[in-house]
């Protein structure tokens, strides 16, 4: 962004998860290029925010502004077309649908950009061989690469992935995580909610923790220290 | 001799029971919306093509060039302006306002063309046939099997093989999710509503030239419908095709027993898959 206002701004966010109020007050910014990790315990409220940012949750208070554009009232499926794309916790792969056509129904919102089938099945070799197969006959990792995959087709400005390491082995994640620089290459900005935190240090250029609904420390990694990010993760004083 | 025509007979009726089925299955399976007025549609259909034929003199075959697409477009915003209100909750729902919707619809053709029993006039193909040995087939039931046929297999091909199909699939499979890839849920909703309405528009049609219809008819038709679908399994096209003629040829078996046999035979054979096939003859297990 040339003019230097954010890609993202959510000010002063409540969110419901349900009617259950799991974000309080949240502001996060988001640079455009930057790789951004949200952490924070079970509860915390990482998935509101970022389903609130994607549209999937109603009920809000508070402001999400992409681009310069309030999202207030835009539906999901139309903030895929401004550039948002969500991957889900769980994947949410559609078991209908093969492999190919789980990649191309990611294309639905028709932005143009360098993300197609080929160059997905190439940041993701695992995918190639199994582009027939049905979408529910995938492992874990090839299903968490698929719905990255799925995400990136959409030729996102703004790519938010939600638990992309939960149940997946190491050695998996370290596949997926391998794929972020391309990802980042083609001019995307990622947020990422990450259970690992060293895992989450590593890979961003900042960090929010979020404790019971509310920012409780935002940095870069190399300003945060463990002691810090422990009591922002758990709530105590160290 | 009897026996093999009625066999014949009953394979062919099937076409026009899959056809009545296809629409149903269709909302079922994109949104677990299950269309309490789905007969009712047909009969709608069938007075629209009346309506035509009497003012114009055309064949009622020309008539699905209207009636189809206004069927289509009527289900498109029946689902956008009320349907759509009531997928998502606990299933209650739409079955209470389609039920309700299936009374409306009923007295309103009451009202407009009286209790009498109608018929549309194809011409000589109705009572032409064509002799296969010793068999005498009639032209209209093979037409009515051929678009069955094609009816269904012009569905499998659009969900198969179209971008539409795979947005339908998608949002079948996850509507969330479905909205997360950029598909407006509430529209892919509203097109399978629509294709259910084209579809069942023809079956309504094919059904006036057959034989004759009337207001009240709409509920013994949905009936005939969820037997096709259950025999057949849900979730499976062909099998709902297979279900129509396993259906027919059970009406028309029974009917050779005893003319009030018909209708009774074919709902305990559909009573037999549900106690010892669930799942429908083609469909897949069950699972909870």
């Amino acid at each position: 962004m040339s003019d230097g206002r954010p890609l993202l701004e959510v000010a002063g966010l409540d969110g419901w998860y349900g009617d259950f109020q799991a974000l309080f007050g949240v502001s996060v910014s988001v640079a455009a290029g930057e790789v951004v990790a949200i952490i924070g315990a079970n509860g915390a409220g990482k998935s509101t925010l970022l389903r609130t940012v994607a549209g999937l949750l109603p009920r809000t208070d508070g402001s999400v502004t992409f681009e310069g554009k309030d999202l207030a009232g835009v539906p999901a499926h139309r903030r895929v077309a401004l550039g948002i794309s969500l991957v889900p916790e769980g994947r949410r792969i559609f078991p209908s649908l093969s492999v190919e056509e789980n990649l191309l129904v990611g294309a639905q919102a028709g932005r143009p950009g360098p993300w197609t089938v080929a160059a997905v099945l190439e940041l993701f070799p695992m995918l190639a061989g199994r582009r027939r197969s049905g979408g529910g006959r995938l492992s874990g990792g090839e299903q968490q690469a698929l719905a990255i995959g799925r995400g990136l087709m959409a030729n996102p400005r703004l790519l938010l992935l939600d638990e992309v390491s939960l149940g997946l082995a190491p050695i998996v994640v370290r596949r997926v995580y391998e794929a972020l620089p391309a990802i980042r290459a083609a001019g995307t900005t990622v947020v990422v909610i990450e259970q690992d935190i060293g895992q989450a240090l590593r890979a961003a250029d900042r960090v929010y923790c979020l404790l019971e609904g509310r920012v409780a420390l935002e940095g870069a990694p190399e300003d945060l220290d463990r002691d810090r990010i422990a009591a922002a993760y758990f709530g105590v004083r160290a | 001799m009897t026996t093999a025509n009625n066999l014949v007979q009953g394979l062919l009726l099937g076409g026009l029971y899959a056809m009545f089925a296809t629409g149903l299955s269709l909302m079922f399976g994109v949104m677990r919306l299950v269309n309490l007025a789905h007969g009712d549609f047909a009969i709608l259909a069938a007075f629209l093509a009346l309506v035509i034929v009497d003012g114009t003199g055309l064949n009622p075959f020309l008539t699905l060039a209207v009636a189809v697409p206004a069927m289509f477009l009527l289900g498109y915003l029946l689902q956008r302006g009320v349907l759509n209100f009531t997928v998502g909750g606990d299933g209650l729902a739409p079955v209470l306002v389609t039920f309700g919707l299936s009374i409306i619809l009923q007295n309103l053709l009451l009202e407009g063309f009286s209790a009498d029993s109608r018929g549309l006039d194809a011409g000589a193909i109705e009572d032409t046939s064509l002799a296969l040995g010793r068999l005498n087939v009639g032209w209209f039931p093979l037409l009515t099997l051929a678009t069955g046929a094609a009816v269904l297999g012009g569905l499998q091909l659009l969900l198969a093989r179209t971008r539409l199909g795979r947005e339908l699939r998608a949002t079948s499979d996850d509507p969330e999710a479905a909205q997360l890839v950029g598909v407006d849920h509430r529209h892919a909703f509203a097109v399978a509503t629509g294709l259910a309405l084209a579809t069942v528009a023809i079956a309504g049609i094919f059904l006036g030239v057959r034989t004759t219809f009337s207001p009240a008819l709409g509920p013994t038709r949905l009936i005939f419908a969820f037997e096709a679908v259950i025999i057949g399994g849900l979730g499976s096209l062909w099998g709902t095709l297979a279900g129509g003629m396993v259906l027919g040829v059970a009406q028309t078996l029974g009917a050779q027993i005893s003319p009030g046999w018909g209708v009774l035979t074919g709902h305990l054979v559909f009573l037999a898959v549900l106690a010892f096939r669930p799942s429908g003859l083609f469909g897949k297990p069950v699972t909870t």
